[in-house]
């Protein structure tokens, strides 16, 4: 007979799980999860301190691409750079923000798969960039933007860099994910060419593709709806003055 | 000398710390010392984390999470430029504008790619084994330069506007970091061992489409749980990929793992266990919905989950 697992530990899952359903402040759950989590493992109180300390001395890397490009990012939208963007965008006559979001999975997934995934990103590309633009197209077609619309369209804004990046990093053969994949089989004593994992994730890529971008294509329609739903509920069409100075400073 | 990551912690180090001290300095500050508090502690763990006994960061981290817990970590009211300002700097700069912003991507690619052939005397230049990272930081100082420049503005001014923007982040921008110290705290307690030993006890897989079905919905499943596929995919695989897929039913060990971590991959669109990629974005575009970019790639993971089981089922077996 093996050593029979500690299924104990799966007591954190059910923390985590508890945690955000019920909407307490995810740094609590967090904090608790791990706690429980290596309390049920047998740990002792100062092993538990430990093994958070390192933990997160070990992952002090994931924060530095939000944080390091947030002075230059900063420093340009004090000097308008969100709005110029929205401009910009809003004197290309054919750009819809359905359609732009579209060009830019295309591109976000292309260039991830063949290495370049520091060309988009959320801090460097969405919040400056591709939400004014998207935002810039949506008013120069359907005029000043709901508040709720407008916090929609960032959200698939976000969506799409993530959809492109995740689906497009994967088919890059020099990836640390394949990396991780290929060494793990090759300790189960299965050999299995880089190359071959990267193509097999090709289909998957291209149905990613074509399911986000279907719905893109449908995002101009909804925002339309949308905006008339809003319009009819707040009883009459909204004073374009007030929102087009909100939308300027937002 | 080689540039490498410690560098770059001293440099978020420092400017986190000066993020804390300008805190302190605010009387208009919502949360005056408990945010400088927080962004304090958060400072010393890039700063001498290394030299820190572990147990200490541990504790501080937990003091951390009770200041975001109890609401502590405020926001500021900076002086803002008046809208007019802003309209004659659009005015005058224009496309310029958008040089910065881009510099940054360009020149991390550029070090990212160049890497290799850039070091003196047999030194690399910069770290080969955080190439992407450093070459980002690079970028960063490059474009925080060009935008001066430009907008004949002081680096200190863009370190407050980096304070701005942490302020308005909150305790969003350290959730990553918490949620990657979970994966490790899981790993040490062994949870990935218990989920395959409760998974290949009491599902039945005697049926292929069953096994393939279990495999796919459970890596996207693990990754909701531990917001990272990377973490799923060695539990899942050496769980249930290796001993039924390729064991019992010899499937095409390449394609299951591609589209396992694929399927992990629709996991990290669902989860907000994955915040860099799900929570960050939605305080950066200053969304009251914490889930509204998760609720924007439901459907397309769905979608594409279903999608997945099929293609296993197909093209393992070809």
């Amino acid at each position: 007979m093996p050593t029979p697992t500690n299924l104990w530990p799966l007591l954190g899952v059910a923390v985590i799980i508890a945690g955000f359903l019920l909407r307490f402040n995810p740094m609590l759950v967090v904090i608790v999860t791990a706690i429980v989590t290596a309390f049920a493992a047998g740990f002792a109180p100062d092993k538990i301190l430990a093994t958070i300390g390192t933990g997160f001395i070990k992952t002090r890397n994931l924060p530095l691409i939000i944080l390091l490009p947030l002075a230059v990012i900063g420093l340009l939208e004090r000097h308008g750079l969100r709005q110029h963007a929205q401009n910009w965008i809003g004197s290309i006559r054919s750009a819809t923000a359905g359609r732009l979001l579209v060009v830019y999975l295309a591109a976000r997934q292309l260039t991830a798969a063949i290495g370049l995934t520091s060309l988009g990103g959320h801090p460097q590309m969405v919040r400056p960039l591709l939400a004014p633009m998207a935002e810039g197209a949506a008013e120069a077609r359907h005029g000043p933007l709901p508040e709720r619309v407008r916090h929609k369209l960032r959200a698939y804004c976000a969506a799409t860099d993530n959809v492109g990046l995740f689906f497009g990093e994967d088919i890059f053969v020099a990836f640390g994910a394949i990396v991780l994949m290929t060494t793990f089989l090759r300790e189960a004593g299965i050999e299995v060419e880089p190359m071959r994992v990267a193509l097999w994730g090709i289909p998957t890529a291209v149905c990613a593709f074509l399911i986000h971008a279907w719905r893109l294509q449908r995002l101009d329609r909804m925002l339309e709806r949308d905006i008339a739903l809003e319009a009819a509920s707040s009883g009459a069409p909204a004073a374009p003055a007030e929102q087009q100075a909100q939308g300027a400073q937002a | 000398m080689t540039l490498s990551i410690t560098h770059l912690y001293y440099l978020v180090g420092g400017i986190l710390a000066v993020t804390a001290l300008m805190t302190a300095a605010d009387r208009q500050h919502t949360r005056r010392w408990s945010s400088s508090l927080f962004w304090g502690l958060y400072a010393l763990v890039f700063l001498v984390g290394e030299q820190l006994p572990v147990a200490w960061v541990g504790a501080g981290v937990v003091v951390m999470a009770l200041i975001a817990a109890a609401g502590g970590v405020g926001v500021g009211r900076p002086a803002q430029r008046s809208a007019a300002d802003t309209l004659a700097s659009v005015r005058r700069l224009g496309n310029k504008l958008f040089a910065p912003a881009l510099a940054i991507p360009l020149v991390t690619m550029l070090g990212t790619l160049s890497a290799k052939y850039l070091s003196i005397g047999g030194v690399p230049l910069l770290d080969p084994k955080n190439t992407t990272l450093v070459s980002l930081g690079l970028g960063c100082l490059v474009a925080l330069a060009l935008a001066c420049w430009l907008t004949h503005e002081t680096p200190v001014q863009g370190i407050r506007e980096s304070r701005r923007l942490t302020d308005a982040l909150g305790w969003a921008l350290v959730l990553p970091q918490m949620l990657g110290m979970l994966g490790l705290v899981f790993s040490d307690a062994g949870v990935g061992k218990a989920v395959a030993h409760v998974t290949t006890t009491y599902i039945n897989m005697d049926l292929r489409f069953i096994a393939v079905l279990v495999y796919v919905v459970g890596m996207a499943l693990f990754t909701i749980i531990m917001g990272n596929g990377f973490a799923a995919f060695p539990v899942m695989t050496g769980g249930v990929g290796v001993p039924v897929l390729v064991g019992m039913y010899h499937g095409n060990p390449a394609v299951m793992a591609a589209i396992g971590m694929l399927s992990g991959y629709c996991g990290t669109l669902l989860t907000p266990m994955a915040a860099n990629f799900n929570i960050v974005p939605a305080a950066l575009l200053e969304l009251p919905d914490k889930n509204a970019v998760i609720r924007a790639q439901v459907p397309t993971a769905l979608a594409l989950l279903v999608c997945n089981v099929f293609l296993l089922n197909f093209m393992m077996f070809l």
